[in-house]
């Protein structure tokens, strides 16, 4: 299934690639922490590491550790503006259910 | 979900810094702290060399409670103001109490929602507020030792603890200021201790023989879970037996009658329980005893004697183990690793013969007093996320199966036992009668058919369900058993989504004997339970059809039969009513099948009456559209 962007998250990444001046694209992830199991791990990368899936999508490299990957196959990252924040969305199949503080999910 | 950013590489808060959490064994007796200090797992002192708590709390007239060693000696001097072993009391009802309550001198008091309270002179409190005082100290001695306030913690509690007695462990840690990051079964802290959850996959015996209590567990660990299979125990064995044996033969040899004073049995109880402290690294004990007539006894106690005398009560210990093995339904050959836990598996003598007993080397490295707190401590570490990548995650089951009454008293069960937690299980239920506007939902815990044979955990009742015909409504009802073995319940009307839940909280507490008492009570009930069950199925249903029929009857009975048709039903119908409340299914079954029979002609009238009457008035074209 692998890893997608839409066309706003795909914009705003490459735009922020451009104003870093550097960078491969991003990695997606999941650490354990909040109150409901795991949360997402958004970040730039430099260089991908040996054992990192890779993915592209509109111009835009994704990197994700194997691990990660059980958890996010099929996640299509959005960008989106709600009230006055705007920001990174995760669109994961996999969530069952999510924390009241919106930080973390379970699968 | 909350909006991100893109953050620098490694940036995203992973483990930047050491997170502070810690571990906390709530003994009945003695109580314990640890972290995990530069990858070590350490227990925490008060910085005068102690290291075990006792689970003491005095309350004074003024000033804040004091807990812990200082105040132990006052047990004697001040009984009703001095409390230990809370933890008996924790998640337990005014009823079960009162049967505790005459081996303690204090002062129990009834107070709102049942939930008893200890009458002080600083004021009346219960378990939870004085459990929430030994927390405040371990609390401030790990915040001393680490330098900061705790993240977290894992406390630990007996395998057996239920929803209740869970659940007020959690209160208490909240009144402390901890966050609880998860609660433990203590069994599964001291495997962790050992790494066994490092190791192969496996069955191991978990042998805790503390000061008063003794407890043998069963874990099952495979794909990286730790699951209880069995608990045994008693609650009324322990380090005390031993040393009261060596008292009363300390009594024989000094001549010293049982019936001598207060203080010089204390002073022969103490004199004892050197002597079984000394005896686990020497051969012999001298003892030099002052007795009631003012001469000095003086004697020695030889290993051999001492391991003879203390034979029978460490006997007494393996009668529950064969029970664990034969309740897990395993062979002794099947236990890989035996785990020692509580100070008195330091007698060499226990050790030997529980090692006899499964037939293997107990594990003895780690002190036995400090594994449990141990254990947490690694826990602790891993779950407030200073170990990345480590993808050890617990889990435990539950102990007795969770569901809610239905019609008929009858249970259904939506989550069976031994389930590993945590789980989420939803069913659909509906509505019994027509246009009913609520439900009751009542949780109930154990494995018997009939409601009046388990155990009430919580009722509620979910309103405003829309009025529609009986069966119509749609109501879903979810459980959830969080990782901590708490359950909370939501019921739902699924076409308007109106929807109300409940967290169980204590309404009273259950011992272990009980939950085995429950366990073999649904096995020996079993075929009387299937036939009850039949039996109030019919029931219910008799009780629904006749209903129906009532209402049908009433409805357009007149209109539609003739007196002979009506005197029919109405024989079948009290025929029904007759036997609809006996014993026999058979008789019921009968009845209503005649009952049906009696009412085919009537429904069917029905039926088409009221496809007349929506069609009447009506032209042909309005319904081809």
């Amino acid at each position: 299934m692998g890893i997608t962007l839409t066309e706003a998250a795909a914009e705003h990444v490459r735009g922020f690639l451009k104003k870093r001046g550097r960078g491969g694209g991003i990695r997606l992830g999941v650490k354990t922490s909040g109150c409901s199991g795991l949360a997402y791990v958004l970040e730039v990368f430099d260089e991908p590491e040996p054992e990192d899936v890779v993915f592209e999508d509109r111009d835009v490299k994704v990197v994700v550790d194997p691990k990660s990957l059980i958890y996010l196959d099929g996640t299509e990252l959005d960008f989106t503006r709600e009230g006055l924040n705007e920001g990174f969305k995760f669109n994961n199949p996999n969530v069952k259910d999510a924390c009241g503080c919106g930080e973390s999910f379970n699968v | 979900m909350s909006l991100m950013q893109i953050s620098e590489p490694g940036e995203a808060p992973r483990t930047a810094e050491h997170r502070r959490a810690a571990g906390i064994d709530l003994g009945t007796t003695n109580s314990l702290v640890a972290s995990v200090i530069d990858e070590q797992a350490v227990t925490l002192g008060d910085g005068q060399g102690g290291q075990l708590l006792p689970s003491v709390v005095r309350y004074l007239a003024s000033g804040s409670p004091r807990v812990g060693l200082t105040d132990q000696q006052f047990i004697h001097d001040d009984p009703l103001n001095t409390i230990s072993s809370v933890k008996r009391f924790m998640g337990r009802g005014v009823e079960d109490i009162r049967k505790l309550a005459d081996q303690f001198p204090y002062e129990f008091v009834r107070a709102e929602r049942g939930m008893p309270r200890i009458r002080t002179v600083a004021g009346d409190f219960s378990p939870v507020e004085v459990s929430a005082e030994i927390l405040k100290a371990l609390k401030t001695r790990a915040e001393q030792a680490l330098g900061g306030e705790l993240e977290g913690v894992v406390i630990t509690v007996p395998a057996y603890f239920d929803d209740a007695q869970r659940q007020a462990t959690k209160d208490a840690a909240q009144l402390a200021g901890l966050k609880v990051l998860r609660l433990l079964n203590e069994p599964t802290a001291a495997a962790i201790a050992y790494g066994l959850d490092q190791g192969a996959e496996g069955i191991h015996a978990i042998y805790d023989l503390g000061g008063g209590t003794f407890d043998i567990s069963i874990l099952r660990f495979s794909k990286g879970v730790f699951e209880v299979l069995a608990t045994a125990g008693d609650s009324a064995l322990g380090g005390d037996d031993i040393d009261r044996v060596i008292a009363e033969w300390l009594l024989d040899q000094a001549g010293i009658g049982a019936d001598a004073d207060q203080g010089c049995l204390q002073e022969i109880m103490y004199h004892a329980r050197k002597a079984k402290e000394a005896l686990t690294a020497q051969d012999s004990f001298a003892f030099s005893i002052e007795r009631p007539d003012g001469a000095l006894w003086q004697g020695r106690l030889e290993r051999v004697v001492f391991e003879d005398l203390i034979r029978p009560v460490i006997k007494r210990t393996l009668a529950p183990c064969k029970r664990v093995l034969r309740d897990a339904n395993i062979d002794v050959r099947d236990i890989c690793e035996v785990v020692m836990v509580g100070g008195s598996t330091r007698i060499p003598c226990v050790r030997d013969m529980v090692g006899a007993f499964f037939h293997c080397q107990p594990h003895v490295d780690i002190d036995p007093d400090k594994v449990v707190a141990i254990g947490a401590a690694i826990q602790a570490d891993i779950l407030v996320g200073n170990k990345p990548g480590d993808d050890m995650l617990l889990l435990d089951v539950i102990p007795l199966s969770l569901g809610i009454e239905t019609m008929g008293g009858l249970v259904e069960k939506l989550i069976p036992r031994n389930t590993t937690i945590p789980v989420t299980r939803a069913q659909k239920f509906t509505t019994f009668k027509d246009g009913q506007t609520a439900m009751v939902i009542h949780v109930v815990q154990g494995e018997r058919e009939l409601v009046s044979d388990n155990r009430s955990l919580a009722r509620f009742e979910l309103q405003g369900i829309p009025p529609m015909v009986a069966g119509a409504a749609h109501i879903q009802v979810t459980f959830q058993v969080d990782a901590d073995g708490l359950l909370s319940v939501s019921a739902r009307e699924l076409s308007t989504g109106v929807e109300t839940g409940i967290v169980v909280k204590p309404s009273y507490g259950l011992s272990e004997e009980e939950i085995e008492h429950m366990l073999r009570d649904s096995l020996t009930h079993a075929s009387d339970d299937v036939s009850i069950r039949r039996l109030r199925e019919y029931q219910v249903e008799a009780e629904r059809a006749i209903n129906v029929i009532q209402v049908a009857l009433a409805e357009n009975g007149e209109r539609l039969l003739s007196r002979e048709e009506r005197a029919r039903i109405d024989m079948a119908l009290a025929a029904l009513q007759a036997v609809q409340d006996g014993d026999d299914y058979l008789a019921i079954k009968q009845a209503m099948t005649n009952l049906d029979r009696a009412t085919a002609e009537f429904a069917e009238r029905r039926m088409n009456a009221s496809i007349h009457d929506a069609l009447t008035g009506h032209k042909v074209n309005e319904f081809s559209g």
